[in-house]
């Protein structure tokens, strides 16, 4: 073993951690929202709308995201037709994949606080929209914060898929730097690690939020 | 969008064998690990809750390190440094084996599942009224009797709802052995796509396999539930279809 070809590959490694970390939080920047929205489309009263979320969460949550990436950059250039840059297909990929499963945690977190809640928020005088901005969500972000966390280390986890297509975050800069030095045990082992502090850590931040509420 | 579809070419040769290999692929893959991970996960599970501090820690170390490295790393350790730790012996054994990527795959994702099987043990058996375990014990059996006959038939089926979903989270993870050079049926239709320019159909084959055996499996598991429910639980609130 020699781990002076982690040293010297620091900066490397460092940047494929910024472009991974950056990629998450695009991510779910923007499947968070999507998520609320198909979340609320699901239980709508309006049957075409909760089916046709339905249909889509359900769809989308069979298929693997490794697939979906291989999808959304075949469609993508067909559809617009113009090449677009790996990163486009990416992001949208990941936002459409990754929308789907807080869309769950969200249907979950909304249904957990009950019925009663809208009645009562409705019968104040209320909208519906209203209802749910200022009685339904704030409840129910605090009760689905520990999944939310978890699903935010899963999009991180995921962003490793990416290498399948040669996008430069972490892993696919670590099997470069491993195929250029020769060094894969090395470079391996460490990447595993960087990803362990990583996720270990925001999985301890998860458990706190789960006592704090218990 | 202009785009002409031939959906006749999935029958032609080659394609049409490829499809056929690497659906088989994957569900040999996806039931294989399966099996390993469900017998690995069940006994870490224990570990996790045993009187046995060395046994506890040990569970929780598994549990933290595979749940927290990404699959496609672990498969990578698997594939490039855990032969390197082997005895010279072992590794020109192993690296003359055929499908050493597949076997790769096998390990390494029955090893990342068991550490969610085991997660799910662990809260099925904390789950367990403590009165069953001492009832057993005082029956005469020993503990590892208890678990085996008392214990884990219970904990097996309050989760087996849980159970179903980490299935069908194995399945679509076998996607991810392709990184590894396991053709399964999303490399097959990549190569597909690749060679014939046609991914709208190849895709649909591998969407369309997972999408079947998906609602295959929760048809399977919603009758085993039905038949292995619990009497006097909470039966779990159908699902809106």
């Amino acid at each position: 073993m020699d781990w002076k070809v982690v040293a010297a590959n620091y900066p490397l490694l460092l940047k494929g951690l910024l472009t991974s970390l950056q990629l998450t939080f695009v991510a779910i920047a923007f499947s968070l929202p999507l998520g609320c929205l198909i979340a609320i489309g699901r239980l709508s009263h309006r049957t075409w709308l909760s089916r046709a979320c339905t249909a889509f969460v359900n769809v989308l949550r069979s298929n693997p995201l490794i697939l979906i990436l291989f999808w959304f950059y075949f469609l993508i250039p067909l559809i617009t037709g113009q090449s677009v840059n790996d990163l486009t297909s990416i992001i949208i990929a990941f936002v459409v994949f990754f929308s789907v499963y807080f869309a769950e945690i969200v249907r979950s977190g909304i249904q957990s606080v009950g019925n009663r809640q809208i009645q009562a928020g409705l019968s104040t005088g209320l909208t519906y929209a209203q209802t749910m901005r200022f009685i339904v969500l704030p409840q129910a972000i605090r009760a689905m914060m520990p999944a939310l966390i978890t699903q935010c280390i899963v999009v991180f986890q995921g962003t490793t898929v990416v290498y399948v297509i040669g996008y430069s975050e972490l892993l696919h800069t670590t099997s470069m730097i491993a195929e250029r030095t020769v060094r894969p045990v090395e470079m391996y082992l460490a990447v595993a690690a960087i990803y362990f502090v990583v996720c270990y850590s925001a999985s301890l931040l998860a458990r706190r939020f789960e006592k704090g509420r218990a | 969008m202009q785009y002409e579809f031939d959906w006749g070419m999935l029958l032609r040769s080659p394609y049409f064998g490829w499809i056929v290999e690497g659906v088989l692929t994957t569900f040999h893959l996806a039931l294989l690990s399966w099996v390993l991970a469900l017998t690995l996960g069940i006994v870490i599970g224990i570990f996790r809750v045993t009187n046995s501090r060395a046994l506890r820690v040990i569970g929780t170390a598994y549990v933290e390190l595979f749940r927290n490295i990404p699959l496609i790393v672990q498969l990578f350790l698997w594939l490039y440094v855990a032969p390197q730790l082997l005895p010279t012996e072992t590794r020109l054994w192993w690296n003359r084996l055929d499908y050493v990527p597949y076997w790769t795959a096998v390990i390494g994702i029955s090893f990342y599942t068991a550490s969610r099987v085991a997660e799910q043990i662990r809260s099925a058996i904390l789950a367990i009224p403590p009165g069953q375990f001492k009832a057993a014990l005082s029956t005469g059996l020993t503990t590892t009797q208890t678990y085996r006959f008392v214990i884990v038939p219970y904990a097996l089926r309050i989760i087996l709802p849980a159970l179903t979903s980490e299935f069908l989270t194995i399945f679509k993870n076998t996607a991810l052995a392709l990184t590894i050079g396991v053709v399964e049926i999303t490399a097959t239709t990549r190569k597909i796509e690749a060679w014939s320019f046609r991914g709208i159909e190849a895709y649909t084959v591998a969407s369309l396999t997972y999408a079947a055996t998906t609602i295959l499996v929760v048809v399977f598991m919603s009758w085993l539930e039905r038949r292995y429910y619990i009497p006097g639980l909470i039966r779990r609130e159908r699902e809106a279809a």
